[in-house]
C-alpha cells in the first residue's frame, strides 16, 4: 500500500474540524463574544476619560485576547479523546506531528482568527488613532498562532484529566507572559510614537520557536494521555 | 504476518496477562476470550500499539511494529470501544473524513457502498447523533470497508449489533479472510465464520 500523501491528510483534518465548527457555531462564537464582553466592559467600567483609555487599551486588548483564546483550549483534543477519533489519528499512517499540526491550524482559524479580525472595531471605543488599530490586529495576528500552539500542548497533557479547564489555565498563563509583553508592547510602542518593529520581531521569533517546538510537544503529549 | 511473543501486561500493580505468545498467518482469525477486565482490551490495544507492554514484542512481518512505524499503521484498522464518529457530521462523511485520515481516499460512492453494505444508507441525510447505538455501530464497521486493510483488530464488534448485522460482519470477515486478510476480535457472544477461527482465552 502506498504511503499517503500527507498534504492529503492534513487538509483532510482541516477539512473536517472546520465542518464540525461550523455545525456547532455555539462554541467558537462563546469566544468570541467573551472576546468582546471583556474589551467592552473596561470603557464601562473606567469611565469617559480618553487620555486613560488609550493608554491602557493595548494590553487590556492583548489580555482579553489572550483568555479568550485559552477558554477555547479545553475543546481541542477533548471531544476526539471522547469519541475515540483521537486513537484513529494516532493510529493513521502519517506522522503524528503533522495531523496535530492540522489540529492546531483549524483549531487557531476557529477561535484566533476571529479575534484578529474583530479586534479593530473593539480598539475603536478606546479612541486609539488608525495606525495604531492597524498595529494592534499585526500584532495578534502573529501572537494568536502562538497562543493556539502553546495551548495545544497544554490541552495535550490534560487529556482526559477531571478539572482540566483549570489546569489548562494554570499551565499556559504563565507561558503566554512573553507573548503577552512583545504583543502590548508592539501597540504601546505605536502608541508613543516609536517604532514597533523590534517588538513584532520578538513576537515573530516567539512563533517561528512555537511552530518548530509545539507540535512536537503535543504530539508526545498525546501519545502518554492515550496510553 | 503478526506475531505476538511472551507479551506481558501490567494495570497498576495487577498483572493481567504474562507470557502470552501466538502467530497469525494471513487469513487467520484470532479471537480472544476471558471475562470482564481479563485484559483483551488491553492485549488489542498493545497490537496497535496504542500502548506498550510490560515485556515482549509484537512483531508486522517480522519487524517489530515500533520500527515498522507507518508500514505498520498502514496496513492496520482498529475499531475500538469507542466508534471514533463525529455526531455532527453525516454517516458518509465520517466515512470521508475516517478515510482521508487513513490515506486512502475514497468518493462518495464508495461511501455510500461501505453504508448500503452495513444497511445504513436509508440514514445517509441524518448527522449521527440522531442514530441508535447499533446503527453507530454499523457506521464505524462500515469503516473497515471504506479503508481496505490487511489487519484488522475490533475490539467487541458485536456490541449493540442485531442478528443481521453480525451476519453482515462475519460475511465480511470471511471474504476479508479469503482475501489473505488477519483479524484479532474480542467477543462475548459466537461469531460464526466459515474459515476456522483460532481463539486465545485470558484468564
Amino acid at each position: 500500500m502506498n504511503a499517503p500523501s500527507s498534504g492529503a491528510v492534513f487538509r483532510g483534518i482541516v477539512r473536517r474540524d472546520l465542518r464540525l465548527a461550523a455545525r456547532r457555531r455555539s462554541e467558537p462564537l462563546f469566544t468570541l463574544g467573551f472576546f468582546v464582553v471583556v474589551a467592552s466592559l473596561f470603557p464601562l467600567g473606567l469611565g469617559p476619560e480618553p487620555e486613560l483609555l488609550r493608554r491602557i487599551a493595548p494590553g487590556v486588548l492583548w489580555v482579553a485576547a489572550l483568555l479568550a483564546s485559552m477558554l477555547a483550549l479545553g475543546r481541542m483534543f477533548a471531544a476526539d479523546y471522547e469519541d475515540g477519533t483521537l486513537e484513529q489519528i494516532v493510529l493513521a499512517p502519517s506522522p503524528l506531528v503533522l495531523s496535530v499540526g492540522a489540529k492546531i491550524v483549524a483549531h487557531w482559524l476557529v477561535s484566533g482568527l476571529p479575534l484578529v479580525l474583530v479586534s479593530p472595531l473593539l480598539a475603536l471605543q478606546y479612541g486609539l488613532p488608525a495606525d495604531v488599530i492597524a498595529h494592534l490586529a499585526l500584532s495578534l495576528l502573529v501572537g494568536t498562532p502562538v497562543l493556539s500552539l502553546i495551548g495545544a500542548i497544554a490541552a495535550a497533557l490534560t487529556i482526559g484529566v477531571r478539572g482540566a479547564g483549570v489546569l489548562v489555565a494554570l499551565l499556559t498563563l504563565p507561558l503566554y507572559v512573553p507573548a503577552l509583553v512583545f504583543g502590548a508592547g508592539a501597540v504601546d510602542a505605536k502608541l508613543a510614537g516609536l517604532s514597533a518593529a523590534p517588538n513584532l520581531a520578538l513576537l515573530g521569533a516567539c512563533l517561528a520557536l512555537a511552530l518548530l517546538f509545539a507540535p512536537l510537544a503535543t504530539a508526545t503529549a498525546i501519545r502518554i494521555s492515550l496510553e | 504476518m503478526l506475531d505476538a511473543n511472551d507479551l506481558e501486561c501490567l494495570r497498576g500493580t495487577r498483572r493481567l496477562f504474562a507470557g502470552l505468545s501466538f502467530a497469525l498467518a494471513p487469513g487467520e482469525c484470532l479471537h480472544v476470550h476471558g471475562a470482564n477486565g481479563s485484559g483483551k482490551t488491553s492485549l488489542l490495544r498493545i497490537l496497535c500499539g496504542l500502548s506498550r507492554p510490560e515485556r515482549g514484542t509484537v512483531r508486522w512481518n517480522a519487524e517489530p511494529i515500533d520500527a515498522a512505524g507507518d508500514e505498520y499503521r498502514a496496513a492496520l484498522a482498529f475499531c475500538g470501544h469507542a466508534n471514533a464518529l463525529k455526531e455532527d457530521l453525516t454517516p458518509a462523511e465520517n466515512l470521508l473524513a475516517a478515510a482521508a485520515l487513513y490515506g486512502t481516499p475514497a468518493t462518495e460512492d464508495s461511501a455510500r457502498a461501505a453504508l448500503d453494505a452495513f444497511g445504513v444508507l436509508h440514514l445517509e441525510a441524518l448527522p449521527v447523533r440522531a442514530l441508535s447505538q447499533g446503527q453507530k455501530r454499523r457506521v464505524a464497521l462500515a469503516r473497515l470497508a471504506v479503508c481496505a486493510r490487511r489487519l484488522w483488530i475490533l475490539d467487541e464488534p458485536l456490541a449493540a449489533l442485531d442478528a443481521r448485522a453480525a451476519q453482515t460482519l462475519a460475511a465480511r470477515l470471511d471474504s476479508h479472510l479469503a482475501q489473505g486478510g488477519l483479524a484479532v476480535l474480542t467477543s462475548h457472544q459466537p461469531i460464526e465464520l466459515r474459515a476456522p477461527m483460532r481463539s486465545l482465552a485470558l484468564s
